[in-house]
């Protein structure tokens, strides 16, 4: 489904990814993890397609389809995803109205009529109650005074209604308590499917208890320097990154 | 001759047409001797800074229409807030055209200016509202209260209010050259009563057009007024709107401002706060492109303990259009327990607009709440990426931040279909459609 060959990205000249290679099929869970500023973030908005990250070399395929020329909004209507680490909040716009708009814009792109209203309350309250999200929540202001876990939770509603092939969750972890984790790590799970694929990056472990990965990567100074499965995590979690970073330099 | 000496030598001319015995002659004639003295602002006075009227005063503009207009209704609809029943008072070239107005006199006055100077039963109400409020001595408003006889009247007597809305529209024909207006409107609203007006000016051709307006409004105990000016004018008109507001315990007065369009469009709004417990609250939308300039001067003038005042001013600036907002709060020193509000955000969305803001605190009391903010910035880039990444093209994320931007503004219309018409209009002005209503 994607595959990144030799990624190299910079920002305002800075070098921050220096060759990533991945490959992701449909149907699996991949765990990017790695120390603060290795990457991963970056990593996940270049996919995304924000545009003050440069390819410099290398290239990012989607269903054989090259990302590179294409705009945020058109990597969206081909299929994929991002929730923020930090997502932005947008005064004067209900979360209703935002997901009303995403999703008959991403119809319009495929050349579909804008979803009957029923049908999209119909689809709002199914996926907002898989997130336990309440109905009173749905008409405030996108991410206004949402607390950390409220915001996550918003992402991951979003997710549910927009439908992905490829999902990149950024950091969803942080700012989490367990209630919360597990509400998103399960809303997450009910998700996944044969046809899509996710990618989980994160600093720590936990995450990955709730959302098991099919491999685990490693990522440090712009590389994936190792891969594995989900033992790696474990190892990961006991050794600390360092045991990484030495035995790189070695 | 340039316009100053055309306006004196015209009010010779005027007087001809005019009740020389009527009290408020009087008040005219120290009016325009207060002009001739003081003539238009120049860019020296720093309330004009940013604003010049020169090019204005180069233009050889007609001060009374040579013949009476007329306009079919189907063609001027669209200006008209039609999906609604209303009141209407309608000018055309100044003169006022009964087949496009609906007045009333049924419990409340809503009617013409030149009717309440000249009938006898008015007498009472202009001897005590007319020029109370308005400047004496500012140089437009003198010029206006010079040439004050026809405009709109509006009477609402104690514990009344009308039935609907009330339009007041001033169209330009363009059958003249180029035709200088001065409106002068009275709006007295008595205690516990209540009134909604809304306001425009609209010139129909692109000659030019100088609208010199002046209006009055008196809100006594208890009383509500909602005043909605829509400034969506062609770029060869040009508007100097004076609005003086008179308040009493307990009224409430909202002024909301639309400012979509004109060469050029000073707002001069005034507030006197007269006693205790008032509410002021004056909001405005200004989107601009091309040259488009619009400067919002506004005065709350806090002269009594316990009340409040909210201003909320938005600006999204295009092209080489130019903005200005000075925000004038002053609290006398028994003014004690006030709490003002000033608050003014500015987007520019091109390189070459320019925005200037200033608040301007006078504060004497020593127990008040004063909080003001002005910004000025682009859309937030990481707001955009957001919405496009979830298949929002951006050109529809641009205009959905916009509309954000804006909303806080529109909350506070009362008339839905007059929310929904500016909702419409401000989506014409970033040119896209927009799928929902906010």
């Amino acid at each position: 489904m994607l595959e990144i060959k030799n990624l190299h990205a910079s920002v305002e000249d800075k070098k921050i990814l220096k060759g990533i290679n991945l490959e992701v099929n449909a149907g699996e869970v991949h765990a990017i993890m790695g120390p603060n500023g290795s990457g991963k973030s970056t990593l996940a908005s270049v996919i995304a397609g924000k545009e003050e990250f440069e390819i410099k070399k290398g290239n990012i395929i989607l269903e054989g389809e090259d990302l590179e020329e294409l705009s945020p909004e058109e990597r969206a209507h081909n299929g994929i995803f991002l929730s923020f680490q930090y997502p932005v909040e947008i005064p004067g716009v209900s979360v209703t109205n935002f997901m009303k708009t995403a999703i008959n814009e991403s119809r319009k792109a495929r050349g579909l009529e804008d979803m009957p209203a029923n049908q999209m309350l119909k689809l709002i309250r199914e996926k907002s109650e898989m997130l336990e999200i309440d109905r009173k929540f749905l008409s405030r202001s996108l991410n206004e005074g949402f607390s950390g876990g409220e915001k996550k939770r918003n992402e991951i509603f979003q997710m549910a209604m927009l439908e992905p092939k490829l999902a990149i969750l950024d950091e969803t972890d942080s700012g989490l308590d367990i209630d919360a984790l597990r509400i998103v790590a399960n809303g997450v799970n009910k998700l996944r499917g044969k046809d899509n694929a996710i990618i989980v990056i994160t600093h720590y472990q936990r995450l990955l208890e709730y959302i098991v990965p099919d491999f685990v990567h490693v990522l440090h100074d712009g590389k994936i320097v190792k891969s594995g499965t989900k033992e790696l995590a474990l190892e990961l979690e006991e050794k600390g990154y360092d045991w990484i970073k030495q035995e790189t330099v070695v | 001759m340039d316009l100053k000496d055309k306006l004196l030598s015209s009010f010779i001319a005027f007087e001809n047409n005019v009740d020389l015995d009527h009290p408020v002659h009087e008040v005219r004639s120290e009016a325009i001797k207060n002009f001739e003295e003081k003539g238009f602002p120049s860019k020296k006075e720093e309330a004009w800074k940013y604003t010049s009227l020169n090019s204005l005063q180069k233009i050889d503009f007609s001060v009374f229409p040579k013949e009476e207009n007329t306009l079919d209704y189907k063609d001027i609809k669209k200006y008209f807030l039609h999906e609604i029943d209303t009141y209407k008072i309608v000018f055309i070239d100044g003169v006022y055209s009964s087949y496009l107005s609906e007045t009333t006199h049924d419990g409340v006055d809503v009617c013409l200016m030149s009717s309440a100077f000249s009938k006898p039963m008015y007498r009472q109400i202009i001897e005590l509202y007319f020029n109370k409020v308005a400047s004496k001595d500012e140089s437009l408003t003198t010029l206006n209260t010079a040439f004050s006889r026809e405009g709109a009247y509006i009477y609402i007597p104690k514990n009344k209010a009308p039935r609907k809305p009330v339009q007041i529209i001033h169209f330009a024909t363009g059958n003249e050259a180029s035709l200088m207006l001065q409106p002068r409107n009275l709006v007295v609203v008595e205690e516990n009563a209540e009134v909604q007006i809304i306001e425009r000016h609209q010139s129909l051709t692109d000659n030019e057009v100088f609208t010199n307006s002046v209006t009055e409004i008196f809100a006594a105990k208890d009383a509500i007024v909602d005043y909605y000016k829509v400034q969506n004018d062609r770029d060869s008109a040009s508007l100097i709107d004076n609005t003086y507001i008179s308040q009493k315990d307990n009224s409430v007065v909202r002024v909301h401002t639309f400012s979509f369009g004109g060469k050029l469009t000073r707002n001069n709004l005034n507030f006197y706060q007269n006693g205790e417990r008032i509410d002021s609250v004056l909001k405005g939308v200004t989107i601009l492109g091309e040259k488009q300039h619009v400067d919002h001067h506004t005065l709350v003038h806090h002269a009594q303990p316990n009340c409040e005042s909210h201003q909320d001013y938005k600006g999204i600036f295009g092209e080489k259009s130019t903005g200005v907002f000075n925000g004038k709060i002053i609290v006398d020193k028994i003014a004690q327990k006030t709490n003002a509000f000033q608050q003014n955000n500015n987007i520019l969305i091109s390189d070459k607009a320019t925005i200037n803001t200033k608040p301007q605190l006078e504060i004497f009391a020593d127990d008040v709440k004063c909080s003001h903010g002005c910004t000025i910035g682009q859309l937030d880039e990481d707001a955009l990426f957001y919405l496009q990444s979830r298949g929002i093209p951006k050109k529809e994320a641009t205009a959905l931040m916009m509309y954000a931007f804006a909303n806080n503004v529109l909350e506070s219309v009362r008339i839905p279909e007059l929310k929904a018409r500016i909702n419409k209009i401000i989506a014409n002005k970033l040119g896209v459609r927009v799928g929902f209503e906010l």
